[in-house]
C-alpha cells in the first residue's frame, strides 16, 4: 500500500516532562497513513497525553488489531513493547497480557471494523471482564485498509465514495459500552485535540476498561459529501455535552477553577477528572441519564462528545479474579509449585 | 479365557440416574483389594435419559486396555437390552432387574441369566422416590460384591469415607448394598467362576484420569494463566486446575490468588488470552477439543510466526458439533501438526496415559518457553476422562522451569543492540524480552510481515529469512523432543507403530501375538516432529503396521510426509468408531495381514 509520509509533528520546544523526557521521546516510527488521515491526529494526541502524564514509556504496552487504525501503535512510544494482533482480537491478547502482568499500562488501538464487526464479541467481553486498559476506537465508518467498504458504524443513509447508501442500522460503541457496564465511556473527534487529550489522560488513569470512541475521518474513502464521518459533518454536528479536565494528583493547582457546575471524580491513582456538563440535566455519573442523552442527541443528528460516563468504583478484572497484587509473572516459582511432599499427600486421595 | 482376577464386566444404565457413584465404588473397591483394574465410561452427550455404560476390566497381569470381551453384563436400561445381551461372551452372565417379567430381548442361548428384583426391593426399603432411584445402583453394586467376591470390609470402609457424618445417607447406602448382596448370596452360587481374590499389585499405583493429571502438571510447572471455553471432553481439565489452585495457590494471609483463570467468550479469545499472557512472560495454557482447535487456527499461526510460547491441551473427540462428542478419537493429528495458514508446523506431545499426561504437561511448558512457540499436548477422551491405573505421580523438588532465552534488564545492558529475531546461536531460537523491561528491549509483535529485527517488511528476502529460521527451530526441536518408547522382542520381523492411548491395547496385542508365535517390536511415538529413532525403527522390519484411531491413517501420513517413508511400506490398522481400542482389533488385523487375508 502506498502512502504519503506525513511531516513529523513540529514541536514548539524541547520542554521536558516530570521524567525529563521530551515529546519526541514519546513518538514512534514515521506514519505511513494517508496525509490528513484522522488516525494520525489521534496518534499525536496520544503522544501528548502520555507525555503530559509522565508515563514511563517502557511500562506501557501498545496493543492493536488490524486496520489502518491498528497500524498506528507503531507510530508512538517506540520505547514501549507493541503487539499487532490479528483482526478483531486485540482485546483477548490484552486480557491475557494484563492477567500476566497487571503493572503495565495497556493502550489498545482499534478501528470500527476491528471492534464493531469481526471483533464485536471480543470488545464486548473485554468490557464485561473490565480489563484495565485504554481502548481507543478510531472510528471512520469504513474499512480503510481494505479500501472503503462500509463498516458497522456507518449511519443509515451515509453514502460511500461511489454514492451507494448504507441501509443497515449502525452500532454505536458508546451506547454498547454503556449497556455492557463499561465504567469509562467517552467520545471525541480527532480534529479536537483540546478535548481529546484530557480524555485520553483520564482514560489511561482510569482503573478498568476505558472506551474512547474517536471520530477519525478517512480522507481516502469517507470524507466526501454524504458521509456522516467526514471532517465537515463531524465539525458541524459535534456537540460537547461534557467537558473533562484531567487533573493529575501532583498538579492540582495548575487547572483553573471555573464558576460553572463542576463535578469531580476521584481516580484510582489519586488524580481526578473535573467534569463540566454543558447540557442541562446531564449527569455523567449516572448511566441511564448518559444513555438517554446520547440517544436524544442521535435523534437530533448530533454527535454527543466528551467524557460521557465515568464510574471509578467498579471492580476490574483483577478485583473479580482476586489475584495477588504482585504481577503473576513476578510470583516466584517456589510459591507456585506445591512440591513433592504435597504431591505425595495428594496421591493418597487417588487410591 | 476369564478366570480369577482376569475378567471384565459392564453396567448398562440410563444417564442421570446416579450409576456413576456405584460404578466408582466397585472400581475402587477392587483396586483397594490390590487387584489391577481399569474403568471405561461410555457416556452420551446428554444430561439425563440416554443410555450409558461403564466397563470394568480386572487384570492380574496389569492390562489396562478396553477388554476384548465381556464376561458379565448388568442390564438395567430396557432401551439397550438387545445390545447388552449381545455383548455377553458365550458362556457369560447377564444380570437384570427382575422386578418386571423377563423381557424377550433378554433371552439368549448359551449365557446364564440372573434376575434380582432391585427396583422392587428398593421401593420396599426406601420411602423417597429419589432414594429408590439412586440406591438401586448401590444395590446392584452389592449384588456384584457377592457374585465377584468383593471384600465387604473394603466396601464398608469406602462408604464410611464417602458419607462420614451424614448418618442417614450412610445407613441408606449400607441397606442398599446389603439388599443386593444378601439376595445374590441366597439365590445364586456365589461367587461366579470368575471372581476376585486379594492381590498385592496396586501398592504404588493410583486411579486417575488424564485431565486431572494434566491440570496437576500445569500447577506443578508453575502455569499462572489458564483460559478456556467449556467443551467436552476437555472441561474437567480446567475444573481440576481450579480445584488444585484453590488448594495450593491461594495466599494464606490475604486469600488472594496466585493464578488467573479466564473463562473466555469462545476459543478464539481463549487462544488470544494465552498468547497475550505468554508474550507477557507467564506460563499460560488453554484446554480444548477439536472444535476449539479449529477456531484457534489464526492465533496459532500468529504465535508461531511471532515466536510466542503457549500450551494447548487438545483432548480429542469425534468430529464437529453434535454427534459423538463423548466418544474418543485421534483424528486431530494432522490439523495440529500443520495448524493455521501459511508455512506452519508445530510441536506436539502425545501422552499415552494419565501419568504421562502429568509429565508431559510439565514438559510442554518447558518446551514452549524454550522454543518460544505453541506446544500441543494431544490427549483424548479415553485418556482424559477415564480412570486409569498408573504408578503414583512423583515430583523432583530440584525442578526449575526452563524459561528459555529471555533477556532481562541486566542482560540487555550488556548487549549493544537488541534484535528480536536474530538467530545468534544458530539453533533457530532468538532471545526475547518481556514487555515492561525497558532500555533497548522494546520490540513490536506483528504477524508474518516482520524482518529479523522485528521491523515491518514486505521484502521477500527478509520474510524468507524469518520463516527459514522458524524451520531451523523446528528441525532443532526434533532432536530434543521426547523419544519414542520402544519395546523389542528377539527376532521380531513385525514392527507395530502406535501413538497415545492406543499404547495399552497394542502392547497387550504384542503379548497375544507372541503367544501365537508372532514376535513384534512395538514403537510408541511420543512427539512431533519425529526424531531419528522413529525413522530408524520404520525401515527395520519385514512388516510395519501403524495403529491409530482415525479413518484416514493420519499418523501414517505424517510419517510419510515428514520422513519420506513410502506409504505402502506401512500397513494401517485403523479403529475410529469412537471406543477405546481393544487388543483384539490389533491381533486380528496383524494375523489376517500376515496370513494374506485381505483387510
Ligand atoms: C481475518 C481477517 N479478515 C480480513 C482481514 C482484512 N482486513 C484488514 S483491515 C480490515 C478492516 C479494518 O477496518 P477498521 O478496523 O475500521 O480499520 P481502518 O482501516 O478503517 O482504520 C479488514 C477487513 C484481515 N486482516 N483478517
Ligand atoms: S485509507 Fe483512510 S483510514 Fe487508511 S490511512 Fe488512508 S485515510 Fe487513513
Ligand atoms: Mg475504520
Amino acid at each position: 500500500m502506498t502512502s504519503i509520509a506525513k511531516p513529523p509533528v513540529r514541536h514548539p520546544s524541547s520542554r521536558t516532562n516530570g521524567l525529563g523526557l521530551t515529546l519526541r521521546d514519546y513518538e514512534g516510527a514515521m506514519s505511513t497513513l494517508c496525509a490528513g488521515c484522522g488516525h494520525d491526529s489521534v496518534t499525536a494526541a496520544l503522544v501528548q497525553a502520555a507525555w503530559e502524564l509522565d508515563l514511563e514509556p517502557h511500562r506501557a504496552a501498545k496493543m492493536s488489531g488490524i486496520g489502518c487504525s491498528s497500524k498506528t501503535t507503531a507510530y508512538f512510544m517506540k520505547q514501549s513493547h507493541g503487539f499487532n494482533a490479528v483482526h478483531g482480537r486485540m482485546p483477548s491478547v490484552t486480557s491475557g497480557a494484563a492477567a500476566a502482568n497487571r503493572d503495565l499500562t495497556y493502550i489498545g488501538i482499534s478501528g470500527d471494523g476491528d471492534s464493531l464487526s469481526i471483533g464485536l464479541g471480543q470488545m464486548s467481553h473485554a468490557i464485561r471482564r473490565n480489563v484495565n486498559m485504554l481502548y481507543v476506537l478510531e472510528n471512520n465508518g469504513v474499512y480503510g485498509l481494505t479500501k472503503g467498504q462500509f463498516s458497522a458504524s456507518a449511519d443509515i443513509g451515509s453514502t460511500s465514495k461511489k454514492g451507494e447508501a448504507n441501509e443497515q442500522a449502525p452500532i454505536d460503541p458508546v451506547l454498547l459500552a454503556l449497556t455492557l457496564g463499561a465504567t469509562f465511556v467517552a467520545r471525541s473527534f480527532s480534529g479536537d485535540k483540546k478535548q481529546l487529550v484530557p480524555i485520553l489522560k483520564a482514560g489511561i488513569a482510569h482503573k478498568g476498561f476505558a472506551l474512547v470512541d474517536v471520530i477519525s475521518p478517512c480522507v481516502s474513502f469517507n470524507d466526501h459529501e454524504g458521509s456522516t464521518k467526514s471532517y465537515a459533518y463531524t465539525r458541524e454536528h459535534e456537540v460537547e455535552v461534557v467537558h473533562a479536565d484531567f487533573v493529575p494528583l501532583r498538579r492540582e493547582i495548575t487547572v483553573p477553577e471555573t464558576n460553572e457546575d463542576v463535578s469531580v471524580v476521584q481516580l484510582h491513582d489519586g488524580g481526578s477528572v473535573r467534569l463540566r456538563a454543558t447540557a442541562p440535566d446531564y449527569d455523567p455519573t449516572d448511566r441511564d441519564s448518559a444513555y438517554a442523552h446520547v440517544r436524544a442527541c442521535q435523534a437530533r443528528h448530533e454527535i454527543a462528545t466528551g467524557l460521557l460516563f465515568v464510574d471509578e468504583t467498579g471492580r476490574d478484572m483483577h478485583d473479580m479474579m482476586r489475584t495477588v497484587p504482585t504481577p503473576l509473572i513476578d510470583v516466584p516459582f517456589e510459591r507456585l509449585c506445591p512440591g513433592s511432599a504435597a504431591l505425595d499427600k495428594l496421591m493418597d486421595r487417588f487410591r | 479365557m476369564s478366570g480369577i482376577n482376569d475378567f471384565s464386566f459392564k453396567m448398562g444404565t440410563v444417564n442421570g440416574t446416579g450409576s456413576a457413584s456405584a460404578n466408582a465404588l466397585l472400581m475402587q473397591a477392587i483396586f483397594r483389594m490390590g487387584i489391577p483394574v481399569t474403568g471405561k465410561n461410555i457416556f452420551p452427550s446428554n444430561i439425563q435419559g440416554l443410555p450409558t455404560w461403564y466397563e470394568v476390566r480386572v487384570s492380574k497381569d496389569g492390562y489396562t486396555a478396553r477388554p476384548s470381551e465381556v464376561d458379565l453384563v448388568v442390564a438395567l436400561n430396557p432401551s439397550t437390552y438387545a445390545r447388552d445381551v449381545a455383548a455377553v461372551r458365550p458362556g457369560g452372565y447377564l444380570l437384570y432387574d427382575s422386578s418386571w417379567p423377563l423381557d424377550p430381548d433378554l433371552v439368549r442361548e448359551g449365557i446364564t441369566v440372573l434376575g434380582i428384583p432391585f427396583g422392587k426391593m428398593c421401593v420396599e426399603a426406601f420411602e423417597k422416590d429419589r432414594d429408590r432411584t439412586l440406591l438401586r445402583n448401590i444395590a446392584y453394586a452389592g449384588a456384584l460384591a457377592a457374585l465377584l467376591d468383593i471384600d465387604m470390609d473394603v466396601v464398608g470402609q469406602m462408604l464410611t469415607e464417602k458419607f462420614g457424618k451424614k448418618q442417614r445417607l450412610l445407613e441408606a447406602n449400607h441397606t442398599a448394598i446389603r439388599l443386593g448382596y444378601d439376595y445374590a448370596k441366597a439365590n445364586f452360587a456365589c461367587p461366579l467362576p470368575f471372581h476376585l481374590e486379594k492381590m498385592d499389585a496396586t501398592g504404588d499405583a493410583i486411579l486417575i484420569d488424564g485431565n486431572t493429571a494434566c491440570a496437576l502438571g500445569a500447577v506443578y510447572a508453575g502455569a499462572t494463566v489458564g483460559a478456556w471455553y467449556p467443551i467436552t471432553p476437555a472441561t474437567a481439565l480446567m475444573e481440576a486446575f481450579k480445584g488444585f489452585c484453590e488448594r495450593f495457590r491461594v495466599d494464606k494471609e490475604t486469600g488472594l490468588h496466585n493464578y488467573a483463570i479466564l473463562q473466555a467468550e469462545d476459543e478464539l479469545a481463549a487462544a488470544g488470552i494465552v498468547i497475550g499472557a505468554g508474550w507477557a512472560g507467564a506460563r499460560s495454557f488453554t484446554n480444548t477439543s477439536g472444535p476449539g482447535i479449529s477456531l484457534m487456527q489464526e492465533f496459532i499461526g500468529l504465535a508461531y510466526y511471532t515466536d510466542i510460547p503457549a500450551v494447548f491441551f487438545d483432548v480429542q473427540r469425534c468430529g464437529p458439533a453434535t454427534g459423538m462428542p463423548t466418544r474418543t478419537q485421534q483424528a486431530d493429528l494432522i490439523s495440529l501438526a500443520y495448524a493455521s495458514h501459511g508455512d506452519t508446523k508445530h510441536l506436539i506431545l502425545f501422552p499415552a496415559n494419565p501419568r504421562e499426561c502429568f509429565e508431559m504437561a510439565v514438559e510442554s511448558f518447558d518446551i514452549a518457553e524454550r522454543f518460544q512457540t505453541p506446544v500441543f499436548v494431544a490427549s483424548d477422551l479415553d485418556i482424559g476422562m477415564n480412570d486409569w491405573m498408573v504408578k503414583r505421580l512423583e515430583w523432583d523438588d530440584s525442578y526449575r522451569p526452563d524459561r528459555g532465552k529471555v533477556l532481562d534488564a541486566e542482560a540487555l545492558a550488556k548487549v549493544q543492540k537488541f534484535s528480536r529475531y536474530v538467530d545468534v546461536d544458530g539453533d533457530g531460537i532468538a532471545a526475547r524480552t518481556l514487555p515492561g523491561v525497558g532500555g533497548k528491549g522494546a520490540y513490536f509483535v506483528r504477524g508474518s510481515g516482520h524482518d529479523k529485527h522485528a521491523a515491518y517488511t514486505e521484502d521477500s528476502d527478509a520474510y524468507q529469512e524469518v520463516v527459514d529460521r522458524l524451520k531451523r527451530k523446528f528441525e532443532h526441536a526434533a532432536t530434543v523432543m521426547p523419544k519414542p518408547e520402544i519395546h523389542r522382542r528377539a527376532g521380531a520381523e513385525v514392527g507395530l507403530v502406535t501413538i497415545g492411548g492406543c499404547d495399552a491395547a497394542v502392547r497387550e496385542a504384542a503379548d497375544k501375538l507372541e503367544a501365537q508365535g508372532i514376535a513384534t517390536d512395538v514403537m510408541r511415538i511420543r512427539a512431533f516432529p519425529f526424531g531419528a529413532e522413529v525413522r530408524d525403527f520404520l525401515g527395520a522390519h519385514e512388516h510395519t503396521f501403524v495403529i491409530e484411531q482415525n479413518r484416514d491413517a493420519q499418523l501414517r501420513s505424517l510419517l510419510a510426509i515428514e520422513l519420506g517413508i513410502p506409504r505402502d511400506d506401512m500397513v494401517p490398522i485403523l479403529d475410529y468408531g469412537g471406543m477405546p481400542l481393544t487388543a483384539k482389533v490389533v491381533v486380528d488385523a496383524v494375523a489376517a495381514h500376515l496370513a494374506g487375508v485381505p483387510a
